[in-house]
């Protein structure tokens, strides 16, 4: 092998042990000590990424995302009932009420709230991931709750007082509505609809022949003036009234763009496609439990690691001295693609991890083998090297080719309705592939760079 | 190196897969698994109790306090500094009403975690496991099959993994009747990981099969399978053993609700690294005996 092309690539190894390294800094590292009369006292810490490349956002801010069961909380899976809904507003019903119950939950003041919507056959349900929150019975109220849309009228009794002016007057004018016999039940659907003379979007409103009636009813009374449609006491839209709307078909228009139009009909819908949602299961950790994990899961790791090293060196000396610094690189730039992904880590994701650094020795020892096998039949070291990389290499495809296929099935891709599409066994999938993955590379790539630079010669 | 004759000994791996396949066995027959919350429904709860020094905290004091407010606890066990406790129950309030009990009898009672499963959504889940083992195994059979171009590598590469299933499975039985570990979620992956390990491995052997009898064509069948087990048998056992080193550690200083996942792929790896050996390679040599018988005839 020319010798200029491995010394090429040994510094491509260093260009990307050094980006990972970078990225897989601590958020925040303080390095402090003092030599003779130097003083050295600074904080290291990983930067923060936010480029933009035209339409493109690509910002991390490189902390490790932790899951559930190792930050504490609550996991919620609701199970929507839809069988009072049309089987074609289903999907909008379950949309609408993801909506509302995320709202909700921001107002409670919880972040980085995970809500999925998932179908599995004819069930439609929803996982509520709430980090930090430990009490349920708190969440489940919050959660449980169907939502109630009304429609408020001004109440002609309330005097406005007339000193309030801009946003204190209509927070008056708002908020002094009263309530009318319309509400979400009379209303069979909303959509977004494009006016036909200037192409804007509007929000098309359809009643129930009930709804019609007192529909009817409320835009007679109020001809040029606001009525109020209120989400769980809150008012999503007040439009003025233009004429009375005898049909049940009410348009609302105002200059929306698309987002806010669809916005407004997925609110609106909570309240006409009202789904009750039935906890299915819930799965609660305490914060305490989540950090004597993560520190445990660690010892096990360095534990592992140090055993691995160690029994590496002893067995094949200087070259598994080398699978070492490969091994560590493969930490790195594992810790690196974690954080971009970005990952979120939970426990059998952390099993993943060790599993696949026991695995990533793997062709190491394949390649070392076959090396020494080389060597007792007489050959030159360095024949016998490139010999045991390139005969270990069949063996080596095949052994991880199952192991990815079974993680392909555990991780469920495609999100195919037969198979689990639960988070935990996903996180063990995804990095298990990607361990698998990136330990191919140094454990063929970084490794053979390296002992053709430091051990052939 | 000094070269073992493996295929002497043919007749004692079998037996030895025999017995520890057999103490599963019996032990499933005769215990079965324990299926955790999420296959069956029901309630998991953890707790910690600090005492109120009225009563000291242990298993009957639980039961007997949980009973009197009704909730019927199936099993009840200590876990690190806490209690584990399980219940069929899965109504939405069964944890506060333990929490309520335990507060009142035995002292401040706190939820360190909770798993709540409805029994739909345990049906569900059984279902979808059994899907995903037979999706893998068929994965896995038509790969080795069609890597190693006949049906004879791929059967004996199969069987290897049946029998590492079985050893996993039945030692989980045993497991589960000796220490009370459930089999959830969580194991089923453990057993879908350990049947492409097990492959693994075996793949590793029947390569180096395959290798030398193009090199070897005149030579006898039995000698070359039993140089090449000779020849992989270092790195076979090599490889495995940083894995085990990963898990052992996971499993001993792991945290607790690791540790069972952590076990299973353990002892996963531990059958698999055997069976490539002990049982996929001296298949081989079975099969190749019956069909010679089958040729004299």
């Amino acid at each position: 092998m020319n010798r200029s092309i491995t010394i090429k690539r040994f510094w491509l190894i260093i260009f990307l042990v050094g980006i990972s390294a970078l990225i897989g800094l601590p958020k925040n590292l303080p390095i402090k000590f003092n030599i003779g009369p130097w003083k050295f006292d600074q904080k290291i810490s990983s930067p923060e990424i936010d480029w933009k490349l035209g339409p493109w956002k690509f910002s991390r801010n490189l902390d490790i995302k932790k899951g559930l069961d190792l930050s504490g909380g609550t996991q919620l899976v609701l199970q929507a009932k839809m069988d009072q809904i049309p089987e074609a507003d289903r999907a909008v019903a379950l949309e609408s009420a993801q909506t509302v119950i995320s709202r909700r939950i921001d107002l409670y003041g919880v972040s980085e709230t995970l809500i999925q919507t998932s179908r599995s056959g004819g069930n439609y349900r929803m996982i509520v991931e709430l980090p930090g929150v430990t009490d349920t019975e708190k969440a489940k109220q919050l959660i449980g709750q169907t939502a109630k849309l009304e429609f408020k009228e001004p109440d002609p009794t309330t005097v406005i007082d007339g000193k309030a002016t801009g946003s204190a007057a209509v927070y008056q004018e708002i908020f002094s509505m009263k309530l009318t016999d319309l509400t979400g039940q009379d209303l069979k659907k909303a959509e977004v609809k494009f006016d036909q003379k200037s192409g804007e979007p509007v929000v098309g409103l359809i009643f129930t022949p009930e709804g019609q009636k007192k529909f009817a009813e409320i835009t007679r009374r109020n001809v040029g003036r606001k009525v109020g449609i209120f989400l769980d006491e809150m008012p999503i839209t007040v439009p003025v009234v233009q004429t009375p709307i005898l049909d049940g078909q009410a348009i609302i228009s105002g200059g929306f763009t698309t987002e806010a139009a669809k916005q407004l009909v997925v609110n609106l819908n909570a309240g006409a496609l009202p789904v009750d949602l039935e906890v299915v299961s819930q799965t609660q950790i305490g914060a305490t439990l989540g950090v004597d994990s993560v520190s445990k899961s660690i010892k096990a790791g360095l534990v592992g690691l140090s055993i691995v090293a160690l029994f590496m060196i002893v067995v094949y000396r200087k070259l598994g001295l080398i699978a070492d610094i490969a091994l560590v690189i493969y930490g790195l730039i594992t810790l690196a693609v974690y954080k971009l992904v970005p990952i979120t880590l939970s426990l059998p994701g952390i099993a993943g991890f060790l599993l696949s650094i026991g695995m990533a020795t793997d062709a190491n020892i394949l390649i070392f083998e076959r090396t020494k096998e080389e060597l007792r039949k007489g050959l030159k070291l360095s024949a016998a090297v490139e010999l045991g990389f390139g005969r270990a290499w069949d063996s080596i495809k095949d052994a991880n080719a199952t192991t990815l296929l079974t993680a392909f099935i555990l991780y469920n891709p495609f999100d195919w309705s037969f198979l689990n599409t639960s988070g935990m066994v996903r996180g063990f999938a995804l990095t298990l592939t990607i361990g698998i993955i990136i330990s191919l590379f140094t454990g063929i790539f970084v490794s053979r760079t390296l002992i053709r630079l430091f051990y052939v010669k | 190196m000094k070269k073992i004759n493996f295929i002497k000994y043919i007749p004692l791996y079998f037996v030895i897969s025999g017995v520890v396949i057999g103490v599963g066995l019996f032990s499933l027959i005769k215990w079965g698994l324990r299926p955790a919350v999420d296959f069956v429904g029901g309630t998991l709860v953890e707790i910690k109790i600090i005492p109120n020094d009225s009563l000291p905290i242990a298993e009957e004091n639980i039961r007997a306090s949980l009973s009197m407010d009704g909730i019927e606890a199936d099993r009840i066990q200590s876990a690190g500094d806490g209690w584990m406790i399980r219940t069929k129950n899965e109504e939405e309030d069964v944890q506060k009403r333990i929490v309520d009990s335990l507060s009142t009898s035995l002292g401040e009672a706190k939820v360190v975690r909770l798993e709540s499963v409805g029994p739909t959504l345990g049906k569900e889940l059984l279902k979808k496991t059994v899907m995903a083992i037979i999706l893998a195994s068929v994965g896995i059979l038509l790969y080795v099959a069609y890597r190693f171009g006949g049906s004879k590598y791929g059967i004996c590469a199969d069987i290897a993994m049946l029998h590492d299933s079985l050893v996993l499975i039945g030692s989980f039985a045993l497991f589960g009747h000796l220490w009370g570990i459930e089999v959830d979620t969580l194991f089923v992956t453990a057993v879908l990981t350990i049947l492409s390990f097990s492959v693994h491995d075996t793949i590793v052997v029947y390569d180096r099969i395959r290798e030398s009898l193009r090199r070897y064509p005149k030579e006898n069948y039995e000698e070359i399978v039993n140089r090449a087990t000779n020849e992989t048998l270092g790195r076979s056992i090599n490889n495995s053993l940083t894995i085990i080193f990963m898990l052992l550690a996971l499993t001993v200083l792991g945290g607790q609700t690791i540790k069972p996942f952590a076990l299973a792929l353990l002892v996963g790896t531990v059958t698999g690294t055997y069976s490539s050996t002990f049982t996929a390679a001296p298949l081989l040599v079975i099969w190749n005996r019956i069909e010679k018988l089958k040729r004299r005839k």
